[in-house]
């Protein structure tokens, strides 16, 4: 599969893996980790976010005049898709105490706990049930369960790895639910990989002190995700789901609270309306943002839309001046360009190389130092590997871990890894893979606290749309984890809510008054948002399709 | 993209489109002018929602694969299956037990199957759904749940059974009920969730969240690593 050319530098590979090789075997650090003011250095000189145009200041919302990443503003200085006037909100199409948007882990976790609160859930998704972010994750999950591992050393690795910005109240909860979190899950059904005494097998992960990763092989999200999903179809009386529905705007009540939503139906066109006591947006992220250009591992469907429905009801953002680099997306070949190849090669004993077979960084520092290395070797250094499609990467070396723990370790630890690139005659258990940054995570969000509420009343959030947690940078295996601990937190908090909630009459007044303001900072109208759908259709077939003018990238 | 990258015919709803060679099925659709609402998800082989039929030039066979990770070859005719409607019994997880009258109770037609191997020949995945199938009809829970732990729900293997059974639905009960019952607990969760239950690690995690940022920038990189 891979060219003359590229063969060449993998000869070189070869040949200094059996040193490389003996490094690992030896215990000792095989690339001295960074000292802070060395990441400081390589994160200002390197990551995407410190670049001059990666952020701007958003004219209007309740984050007026904070810096947030570019693509992100371009989202929010836009204009509804909807016409407030034609949606009779007396006679909503669907009445709930608890709405859930989105549904992948958090979405399923807190729709779970809010049924077993009492409250009746409408879950609702804009692909199928299930099609989400937590679906691909593949490494792990993190708990502190090991006897020579706490709670408290989880705390301290989130924080690090978040720069110190993680709120602490959130990360408390993050890091001492954790445990029970794992419990719940595998009382659920999700086979977890254990050793043979029956103690769960955990791997390191990059900026953690202690192998804290649980793993169910390298579907870790896929099992997590797939076995709640089960769970919330066993449940049709508490919780009704309507599918290829995505909510394009909160509805509120007079009185200011979140009251419902509207939804626009991807097949028929139509839209239809929500009334609700609570919301829970467990939207996921803005991966389809594709920010600065990268590539993402994201699924189709992370186009930031909770995060702007939510900030258009009054909401506040938190870091969104931050997008997390997976250090390690496929480059090549140019079908899976982007795909995520998770982190667990390196807990495994992958090790990043140059086209000289060079080691030149740790394999396990936090995802934005070790990206920005990976980014340095290819710019300044000059020393990656270009692709034919004109792409860069490095090689990582995934050969070594059969050669550390043996034959077969790929294929019992990385059947997901091992079939992606078989698929396209690249042997990974043979031959290196080639890598780059690419886009994975939206590390802000929308502010919560501990109870997953948000300055507006009656709007919760859950999962990767909640800022905070990670602070600046996420670590490996807590995303997992926050879906779980924070989107059970959001379903009890909410029900509770729903409860004593006295919903007034529902208005979209909000939504006018934001439209005005986007025309007072001169914005053209043809920008609409929530994106809903990424646009890959080519201009030359564009060109051709003007029969109606475009709403946003849906037409 | 890069110029100059020689194309190929593809039919999707019987209509020809030229499409760069070496696109995936969905690449393909979207470089063609489609938009993909429904039968489209994680677009990296995880979620399977882009299960999709085709027949290559020349070749009678139907052929199965999902959309994100087929690559397109020339004369290829395409058609998109969005989902496979496909029954899901109610259960409650806490009242089956893991053997073979659940799957007696709840999925009585797995009994059916005839052993043809349709479902295996067409898994895009590459797992031995017959194998798993006759493995619940033999009542050996976990060995189903380890031989179709990479399913990904895509429904290919109900879709073109025989006998109409429901393997991906089946196969989710007999995993729940390995990772609930069937596999060893955990002696170091067991003792954790009761250590924080009990309190142990409060008045330290209520310190910290209550430290300023120097005092836990210290006791981060003070704190000792171990990989293994």
């Amino acid at each position: 599969m891979y060219p003359e050319y590229m063969r060449k530098s993998i000869r070189k590979v070869e040949k200094t893996r059996p040193e490389r090789l003996k490094l690992a075997r030896s215990g000792k650090a095989i690339f001295p980790m960074m000292s802070a003011e060395e990441r400081q250095e390589v994160l200002d000189k390197f990551h995407p976010d410190y670049k001059k145009d990666a952020r701007k200041k958003v004219r209007i919302g309740p984050n007026k005049g904070d810096n947030i990443t570019t693509e992100v503003v371009d989202q929010l200085e836009a204009y509804s898709r909807i016409k407030p006037d034609y949606f009779d909100l007396k006679n909503p199409d669907y009445e709930t105490d608890v709405l859930v948007i989105g549904a992948g882990s958090a979405g399923f976790s807190a729709s779970l706990l809010a049924a077993e609160n009492g409250a009746d859930v409408l879950l609702v998704t804009k692909l199928r049930i299930g099609d989400s972010n937590s679906m691909m994750a593949q490494g792990g999950i993190q708990a502190s369960v090991r006897p020579d591992d706490n709670p408290v050393l989880h705390y301290l690795d989130v924080m690090g790895g978040g720069h110190f910005d993680n709120i602490p109240e959130l990360v408390k909860a993050l890091v001492a639910e954790a445990p029970d979190a794992i419990h719940w899950l595998q009382d659920l059904g999700v086979m977890f990989d254990r050793n043979e005494d029956g103690t769960m097998l955990t791997k390191p992960g990059g900026g953690t002190c202690r192998p804290r990763m649980h793993s169910a092989r390298d579907y870790t999200g896929a099992a997590i995700c797939r076995t709640i999903r089960d769970e919330v179809l066993n449940r049709p009386d508490k919780i009704k789901i309507l599918e290829h529905q995505p909510a394009v705007e909160l509805i509120k009540d007079e009185n200011g609270n979140v009251a419902g939503a509207v939804l626009y139906h991807l097949e028929n066109r139509n839209y239809y309306t929500v009334k609700a006591k609570a919301i829970i947006i467990a939207t996921g992220g803005f991966g389809r943002l594709h920010v600065k250009g990268f590539e993402t591992t994201n699924h189709y469907g992370a186009t930031a839309d909770g995060l702007v429905v939510a900030y258009r009801a009054g909401a506040k953002l938190l870091y969104m001046d931050s997008v997390q680099y997976h250090p390690t997306g496929a480059v090549y070949p140019p079908q899976i360009l982007g795909f995520l190849c998770t982190e667990k090669l390196r807990g495994l004993g992958a090790q990043p190389v140059n086209k000289n077979g060079e080691l030149f960084v740790h394999p396990l520092e936090p995802r934005d130092i070790e990206a920005s290395a990976f980014i340095r070797e290819c710019t300044e250094r000059d020393l990656g590997i270009q692709t034919p499609g004109g792409q860069v990467g490095i090689w990582l070396d995934s050969p070594l871990i059969e050669k550390l723990s043996g034959p077969g370790t790929i294929k019992k630890n990385l059947p997901a890894m091992l079939r992606q690139f078989e698929r396209f005659d690249v042997d990974i258990t043979q031959d290196p893979i080639l890598v780059y940054p690419t886009l994975h995570y939206q590390n802000g969000g929308i502010e919560i606290n501990d109870h997953c509420e948000t300055n507006v009343n009656g709007l919760f959030v859950a999962g990767e749309a909640a800022g905070g947690i990670h602070g600046r940078n996420r670590l490996m295996g807590n995303s997992q984890l926050d879906l779980i601990v924070f989107g059970r937190r959001a379903g009890i908090y909410a029900a509770e809510y729903a409860k004593k909630a006295k919903t007034g009459k529902l208005t979209l007044s909000h939504i006018t008054e934001y439209d005005q303001e986007v025309k007072k900072i001169g914005i053209d109208r043809k920008h609409i948002s929530p994106m809903v759908l990424p646009d890959y259709t080519p201009a030359s077939v564009k060109e051709r399709q003007y029969t109606t003018e475009y709403q946003g990238t849906l037409r | 993209m890069p110029k100059n990258v020689p194309m190929v015919k593809v039919y999707i709803l019987g209509e020809g489109f030229d499409v760069p060679e070496g696109s995936t099925i969905i690449g393909a659709l979207e470089y063609a002018g489609f938009q993909l609402t429904v039968g489209v998800g994680c677009r990296e082989g995880f979620c399977g929602a882009c299960a999709t039929l085709y027949r290559e030039k020349g070749d009678y066979k139907l052929q199965a694969g999902l959309a994100c990770q087929t690559v397109v070859t020339d004369g290829m005719n395409i058609a998109q299956i969005p989902f496979v409607p496909a029954e899901k019994p109610i259960y409650d997880i806490n009242k089956v037990d893991p053997d073979i009258e659940a799957f007696k109770t709840l999925y009585p037609t797995l009994f059916r199957c005839v052993g043809c191997n349709t479902c295996t020949k067409i898994c895009p995945q590459d797992i031995e759904v017959m194998d798993y199938v006759q493995a619940l009809i033999r009542g050996d829970v976990a060995r189903a749940a380890d031989l179709s732990f990479d399913c990904i729900r895509c429904g290919l293997c109900a879709l073109r059974c025989p006998a109409e059974i429901v393997q991906y639905n089946a196969a989710i009960l007999a995993r729940r009920l390995t990772g609930k019952y069937l596999l060893p607990k955990s002696p170091d969760l067991e003792a954790r969730v009761k250590e924080i239950a009990e309190g142990l690690y409060n008045n330290e995690l209520e310190k910290l969240t209550t430290s300023n940022t120097e005092t836990i920038k210290k006791r981060y990189y003070d704190r000792e690593i171990k990989t293994g």
